[in-house]
């Protein structure tokens, strides 16, 4: 994997050193040096990547974009690359991944990050509603295979659907920024014309480049290039020799379906796919059924219906406990997948990442620990 | 002999604990933004005031420089061992996501090693609250609270013991978790023993440098006077924190627990004991603030996980549903309290006097045993 080191002076070289200094940890001690300057500059942390907004715009009334500027601990990406983002909503803290969507090449730490709103979705809906400059949020270093190949190919196919436009924009700006000599097609599909992103930039790029196509499709609704869903005849409107592209496909399940039977008919290699859906789980509320996962000891076991502890304890593990009754907190444990059902409340959480009571915590469906 | 815990008929006991069940979960929807706003607002100004503390004492040459320095350490290391640390350690914040803030992890600046703190505290002594031979806070092993430890001659000691864990408190709750008068009779595990005295030493080690080598050399004329007063901050917060702690469980109307009676125990039944076990103290909300919550140990007791903030408030349906319910609620100021604890630390000091009617002395039992040991172990590793 590739990550594009961008070198950068560096500043403050004196006061960087004294932040990283033995003398200063057995000072902080034992809260570390991170808790106190970050009370007063939020962003001069020692080894974590947080990042200021300084731009906010919204292209589509179902979208906003951000433009970040990421902390000295910022390590670059390649085009294509995601980020986990981290922000607090309404007291809690959340992480997405998204993709940034600007150029490799533009000023170290500056990113571009586009995300469109989900109804369901807390956090789009949040950045929508409430994104402003002087925001802070906490990132992850650039993640991820879906990149250009170094050197790079004769031609480049992106195809992209709805917010899977973001990675695939980072690849044609980067390459337009290196002066690409070779065919660029670019296709993207978008429900309707007033939800498709980037429209002003695709056409800058164009215009500025002969050998860039950008074909829209509309798959609801009318606009001007309503060409409905992929087909073949698409790819070779916007690339003269498909069969030797490189092809790069992001967004939803059917699109990269469609892409693969039209790859598969033309018996070609299948092409880099990135997707943004989250890996599906049986949430089965009735009945114990599904699978505990237990990712650190790399062990699998059904889904007893009893709670968590004792599903470990079964599987030949022993998770530190305590009361045994939710209380104590000894047996906090991190879930990474999956909904349980808490047995004293009813409760059901949530089925993403967070911490849990392994013994008072029943699994509904499938469940990943890490234990 | 002490005053038998008020009986409740098991339905009503089942009813009252359902009552707190609901309380809990409405408390629990609530979470929010509120909450972590105000622990935000106090750990910035912990941190605030760890720097103005250690800053002005750089300065401690002058009076006025030294008093508020050391004020403000003192005020610092209460409010980061109390309502931040203790609290956060409870898993009272795990739900916002936010690393800084998780139980498992958190950190503080005391002696004691915070991952031994949340196995003594957390679970051993939130799980046999004020269970005899069970929970280890009734006493620390040095002291006798309880009129169901027996009498020994050396307890004729317990108001110097008290002092004297008052003064060390930091070094008392680091070593807690060793169980050191377990250690001379051999029961414990030699290995996990050489472990947690390792933690212990490092922790012990980081803090020591901090506060008696580090900062007094680097303030250079100012030696002695930032050696004073971080020693007397951290002699401050000890102070402090003893007297909370120790009203929280001892005031007369506690109620001590045998094993036997509280073995299988039903969610009602943990909660009457919980409460039965705990003191609380009244006052206004900065006191709260500095005693951690804990001036609302019931509550606490009662919802250990909850945000401490919220104390206050739960404590109004508290007691309403504890009146009606008949169970008597343990409360009064700090200064009527503390007296009743210092009472009870001298009362204990001395053999129990045979009752009104020549009444037989307590026929020993396995909390007596243990007394014996715990004496013979210390009298074996002072002679040896």
């Amino acid at each position: 994997m590739v990550v594009s080191q961008v070198s950068h002076p560096d500043r403050a070289g004196w006061g960087r050193r004294l932040l990283h200094s033995r003398l200063l940890d057995a000072l902080a001690y034992p809260h570390g040096v991170d808790r106190y300057v970050e009370l007063v500059r939020p962003l001069l942390l020692r080894r974590d990547v947080r990042a200021e907004v300084t731009a906010v715009r919204h292209q589509t009334p179902k979208s906003v974009t951000l433009t970040l500027r990421a902390n000295d601990n910022w390590r670059g990406l390649s085009a294509g690359q995601f980020v986990g983002v981290s922000l607090q909503v309404e007291g809690t803290w959340h992480t997405r991944p998204y993709s940034p969507a600007g150029s490799e090449h533009a000023p170290h730490g500056e990113l571009e990050l586009t995300v469109s709103t989900h109804p369901e979705g807390k956090v789009s809906r949040y950045l929508r509603e409430h994104a402003r400059p002087g925001m802070i949020v906490g990132l992850t270093q650039a993640q991820g295979e879906f990149v250009l190949p170094d050197p790079r190919p004769d031609r480049v196919l992106l195809i992209s659907g709805g917010s899977g436009i973001t990675p695939v924009m980072a690849m044609l700006r980067t390459l337009c920024d290196e002066g690409f000599a070779g065919e660029i097609g670019f296709l993207n599909y978008a429900r309707s014309h007033q939800l498709a992103l980037y429209r002003d930039a695709l056409d800058q790029l164009t215009a500025r480049r002969q050998r860039v196509r950008v074909l829209r499709g509309f798959t609801r609704g009318r606009g001007q290039a309503d060409i409905g869903r992929f087909s073949r005849e698409h790819a070779r409107a916007v690339i003269s020799d498909h069969a030797s592209a490189a092809t790069f496909v992001c967004g939803p399940p059917a699109l990269i379906d469609s892409v693969g039977v039209v790859w598969g008919q033309d018996g070609l290699d299948e092409p880099a796919i990135e997707t943004f859906t989250p890996p599906a789980l049986a949430f089965d509320a009735a009945g114990a059924q599904g699978v505990v996962r237990f990712v650190h000891s790399e062990r699998e076991a059904a889904n007893s219906g009893l709670p968590l502890l004792e599903q470990a304890e079964d599987a030949g593990l022993a998770p530190e406990h305590g009361c045994r009754m939710g209380i104590c907190n000894t047996c906090a444990t991190r879930k990474r997948a999956g909904t349980v059902r808490n047995i004293f409340t009813g409760a059901t959480s949530s089925a993403g990442e967070e911490q849990i009571r392994i013994c008072v915590s029943v699994p509904v469906g499938d469940v990943a620990l890490d234990l | 002999m002490p005053s038998p815990a008020p009986d409740l008929a098991s339905e009503q006991l089942e009813a009252f604990g359902r009552e707190l069940d609901a309380l809990r979960a409405r408390v629990v929807a609530d979470l929010g933004e509120r909450d972590v706003q105000y622990i935000n607002k106090l750990i910035r100004a912990q941190r605030g005031l760890e720097v103005a503390g250690r800053g002005l004492l750089f300065f401690g040459l002058l009076p006025p420089a030294w008093i508020g320095g050391t004020a403000a350490l003192s005020l610092s290391k209460i409010l980061d061992n109390m309502e931040i640390g203790h609290n956060v350690m409870h898993g009272q914040y795990d739900w916002t996501g936010d690393e800084r803030l998780n139980g498992k992890t958190f950190e503080w600046d005391t002696a004691c090693p915070s991952e031994q703190w949340r196995h003594s505290h957390n679970y051993m002594h939130h799980t046999h609250t004020n269970i005899v031979g069970k929970d280890r806070d009734v006493g620390y092993g040095i002291l006798r609270m309880s009129e169901q430890q027996a009498w020994h001659p050396y307890y004729l000691g317990n108001p110097i013991y008290a002092a004297l864990l008052a003064t060390f408190f930091q070094y008392g709750v680091a070593l807690h978790d060793l169980e050191v008068e377990q250690i001379a009779t051999g029961e414990q595990n030699p290995q996990e023993r050489h472990d947690k005295l390792r933690a212990v030493w490092r922790k012990v080690k980081g803090q020591t440098l901090k506060d008696y080598v580090l900062f007094p050399l680097l303030s250079g004329p100012s030696f002695p006077f930032v050696l004073a007063g971080n020693a007397t901050a951290n002699l401050a917060r000890n102070l402090w924190a003893f007297t909370i702690i120790f009203c929280g469980h001892f005031p007369a109307g506690t109620h001590e627990f045998t094993e036997e009676e509280t073995e299988h125990e039903t969610r009602g039944e943990w909660y009457h004991r919980q409460l039965l076990g705990s003191a609380n103290l009244t006052g206004g909300s900065t006191f709260h603030i500095l005693a951690g919550n804990l001036s609302h140990q019931i509550e606490h007791h009662l919802f250990p996980d909850l945000p401490a903030h919220r104390y206050a408030e739960l404590a109004v349906e508290v007691r309403e549903i504890c009146e009606r319910h008949g169970i008597p609620y343990n409360t009064g100021p700090l200064h009527r309290q503390f007296a009743s604890v210092v009472r009870k630390i001298v009362k204990l000091a001395l053999p129990p006097l045979p009752g009104p009617r020549g009444a037989a002395m307590p026929v020993p039992s396995a909390a007596c045993h243990g007394a014996l040991r715990d004496f013979r172990g210390r009298w074996m590793s002072f002679c040896g």
